[in-house]
């Protein structure tokens, strides 16, 4: 049998790979989100809800929970992806709040009290099926027709419009796949941790997995990959003195280093 | 009655948020630059003027001025190590921002561990009198924070339009463009939009704890995306706009609590930034110049 | 001109405000299939904004664009691209960190079809029906243009009048009907501006009708069927590149008594 604390360690990097990779996605067309959290809590409560309340199948609810936050990604992304750059970040950053206030306030699933009694249903295998699902759909888009005409938009826009690529379209289907699978992760935390609270999807959890994409450079998913699991297993491994106390510090530090030493090479080409 | 004892009040909540959103946009005017680790040094600006008042005892007179410098030190600090050498490099646009990011984290965790995660108390005290007119109710707290706020920013406005220096400023939130080609923005008034900024958001750190009786280390995030909100209500770079842009939205937050539930106040900010977001959507980065050519 | 020839593109009285001056002011504008027309005029004088209007990157105040008489005005530019009509740009560009055939193979998009679900499902490694059918067909456009060898470079890597080349393919790739080239030979030399002569006249001929903007005169004169002369966002003078050389009003606007010779 695996050494539990090795297993938990596993399982969050499987967890924070998908939700890397969640991210990852919009990124590929240009949109950065610090959101991914709100989407995440989406999925974690729809999903926690329908096992533990409703007593529905893991299978079922991970996925309706997945489709869930897709349907508000897409909801929120149709109208709001006509903005760009700062405006989009701060708008997703407001979004995030919106749902964690939501969740805050909302009875049904405890309010700020947080919900408990969510069943043990995620496992290692099932971790690492998803994550390879996920690797394997981000795999498959890059080199297919849409994954250049993602690319393409996030080169430039103005020239893949004016070649006949409906880029509302292309964002919003992006940037709703992105969330859907931020809410598969959300799913499976929610199984892992059998406990959620709204604090668990907060601004610090939307940087960490914007943190992770930014770590391993925007430019693949690999990189996106990499990140997550430098971001979840490093504080274990120089876990001297307090590193999990501090996790968002050093995080926080290696960010403004990497701003600084890579700039360019991390956020990829742009004029 | 009650509308208008909501209104002082929410001008009273919204002149803190003004003066972070002055922050905000005097910051964005001279480097086009969203601050996120804004929030936070407000947030400092409040836990050092809690440590100076327990260490040497004293009242608001002390505590202002203590949060102002210390804030201002620290925004400086921001801008040097974290700002300067990334606009230095020319890399994305989104770098500086993103540094900012990482440096919220930063302030945020180490006041957590400093400080303790929980609410503390701040107990920069003043006789209290409330005063009754008619049907209204103000207390000295509330006069003392809508004189200290408004008298900043006069001061700020008297700065920015008698002085030679704060007219340089102002030119360069007003017109990026027209400022790259006088060559104003220069280092000199790129530390002090900053030292201003940060020494604004300070002492609404302590107007905001006295008001609540308590700060967080958890503060500066939500207080930072409402400075945010009413900036972009304002328009970027506007410090006037700023300015309405936070009491409006400190009297919309109160309104809002009196008639609807008061649990989803903190929502509210966020909607304010969907929708100017959505309906301004072309703001100074999404205009059609760059097509010519 | 032959009347059993239909206009692919028709702009009646289009007219573009900036604030209080007019980039582009009541143009009318008729461009006959398979022709090479050129739009000339001094610098300012609205011709990439007559462009941006035709391509729907900017709305036009008042007027109407036709493209075999659809009305397009204020469509988006992708409906545009669709309906046939696609630009290069001045300053061209390009997708810079994509190479060379993935620029063009991204020109196919709007050709094809094929969403998420297609990506999920091809088997990986090998390229289905349609993937296939668009590489050749991006190869052949490479071909075309003189690029063949370079097809794995870069596009940023690319000497600027490679880009200006691969700009043309991609533009080639959404298979136009109307291709705008917007100053296509700036900053070539001489043997290059010749090869792209040969090729706009080259493509004509095969049904692809051209609408530019150049100030390179001399190729103006020798490729173009129709030349339409803008001042100050009007139009002063349209006709064939004799007609035009002898316009006096044109001559004094613009072409100088040298460009005569």
């Amino acid at each position: 049998m695996l050494d539990p604390y090795i297993e938990s360690i596993l399982i969050f990097s499987g967890i924070n790979v998908i939700l890397a990779l969640s991210l990852y996605l919009p990124v590929s067309a240009g949109l950065l989100s610090l959101g991914q959290g709100g989407f995440m809590a989406i999925g974690a409560y729809v999903s926690g809800y329908m096992t533990s309340v409703l007593g529905w199948p893991f299978a079922v609810a991970l996925i309706a929970g997945g489709v869930s936050a897709g349907i508000v990604g897409l909801l929120v992304g149709l109208p709001s992806l006509r903005i760009k750059g700062v405006y989009l970040i701060i708008m997703t950053m407001g979004f995030g709040e919106i749902v964690r206030v939501f969740f805050l306030n909302f009875e049904p699933t405890g309010a700020a009290s947080g919900m408990g009694g969510i069943p043990t249903e995620t496992t290692l295998p099932i971790v690492v099926g998803v994550t390879v699902l996920v690797l394997l759909m981000c795999f498959q888009i890059r080199g297919s027709r849409i994954g250049r005409a993602l690319e393409a938009v996030r080169e430039d826009e103005l020239a893949a419009e004016v070649i006949g690529i409906n880029l509302t379209r292309i964002k919003v289907a992006i940037f709703g796949l992105g969330a859907a699978v931020a809410g598969i992760g959300g799913g499976l935390f929610a199984h892992y941790a059998t406990f959620i609270d709204p604090g668990q999807f907060g601004f610090q959890r939307s940087a960490e997995i914007f943190i992770m994409v930014v770590l391993g450079g925007m430019g693949n998913f690999l990189g996106a990959t990499v990140g997550a699991l430098v971001v979840t297993i490093l504080p274990e491994v120089l876990r001297v003195g307090d590193m999990q106390e501090w996790r968002m510090t050093f995080f926080g530090v290696l960010l403004v280093i990497i701003m600084i030493v890579r700039p360019m090479g991390l956020i990829g080409v742009r004029r | 009655m009650l509308l208008l004892q909501q209104i002082i009040n929410g001008v009273m909540l919204g002149s803190s948020y003004s003066l972070i959103a002055i922050g905000y946009t005097l910051v964005f005017g001279v480097l086009h630059l969203i601050h996120l680790a804004h929030g936070e040094v407000f947030m400092v600006g409040a836990f050092v003027a809690l440590q100076v008042v327990l260490l040497m005892g004293g009242g608001v007179g002390v505590a202002i001025p203590a949060a102002a410098v210390a804030s201002a030190v620290l925004g400086v600090l921001i801008y040097l190590a974290a700002v300067k050498p990334i606009m230095a490099r020319k890399g994305h646009f989104l770098a500086p921002m993103i540094s900012t990011i990482g440096v919220g984290l930063v302030l945020q965790e180490l006041a957590t561990r400093m400080f303790g995660g929980e609410q503390v108390g701040f107990p920069v005290q003043m006789e209290s009198h409330v005063w009754h007119l008619g049907g209204l109710t103000i207390t000295s707290v509330q006069v003392v924070i809508l004189a200290v706020s408004l008298g900043l920013m006069l001061a700020l406005h008297l700065f920015v339009t008698l002085t030679r220096v704060g007219m340089a400023m102002r030119a360069t939130a007003e017109s990026m463009v027209i400022s790259h080609t006088l060559g104003i923005r220069s280092d000199r008034i790129i530390i002090l939009t900053f030292a201003i900024a940060s020494a604004l958001a300070g002492v609404a750190g302590v107007l905001v704890g006295m008001s609540f009786n308590s700060i967080s280390p958890y503060m500066g995030v939500d207080m930072g995306i409402k400075g945010l909100a009413a900036m972009l209500l304002g328009g970027l770079g506007n410090v006037y706009g700023a300015m309405i842009g936070g009491l409006v939205i400190g009297i919309v937050e109160v309104i809002s609590v009196g008639y609807l539930s008061s649990s989803y106040r903190d929502a509210f900010a966020f909607f304010v930034i969907i929708a100017v977001l959505l309906f301004r959507p072309r703001g100074i980065f999404g205009s059609t110049a760059h097509v010519e050519g | 001109m032959n009347a059993a020839v239909s206009p692919v593109l028709e702009a009646r009285a289009l007219s573009r405000r900036f604030g209080g001056y007019f980039a582009v002011a009541e143009m009318n504008l008729t461009v006959d299939k398979r022709s090479i027309h050129a739009v000339i005029g001094p610098n300012g004088a609205g011709k990439t904004t007559l462009f941006n209007l035709i391509t729907g990157v900017l709305p036009p105040t008042m007027g109407d664009i036709l493209v075999e008489g659809t009305q397009v005005a204020g469509s988006r530019p992708d409906r545009i691209a669709r309906l046939g009509v696609v630009r290069t740009f001045q300053g061209v560009r390009l997708f810079p960190s994509m190479s060379a055939l993935e620029n063009v193979l991204v020109g196919r998009f709007c050709r094809t079809r094929g969403g998420y679900l297609a990506a999920f499902t091809r088997i990986p490694g090998k390229a289905g029906v349609t993937e296939a059918a668009s590489r050749r067909r991006a190869e052949e456009l490479l071909e075309r243009v003189g690029l063949a060898s370079r097809r794995h470079m870069r596009a940023s890597e690319l000497a600027l009048a490679d880009q200006r080349r691969l700009e043309i393919a991609r533009a080639l790739a959404t298979d136009p009907q109307l291709l705008l080239l917007d100053e296509p030979v700036a900053g070539m030399n001489p043997v290059e501006v010749q090869e792209a002569g040969e090729l706009f006249k080259s493509l004509r001929d095969e049904g692809i009708t051209i609408l530019l903007t150049e100030h390179h005169m001399s190729l103006v004169m020798a490729i173009s069927d129709q030349i339409t002369v803008m001042s100050y966002g009007r139009k002063i003078a349209e006709g064939t590149p004799e007609v035009i050389q002898r316009d006096p009003q044109v001559l004094a606007a613009y072409l100088g008594s040298e460009a005569t010779s």
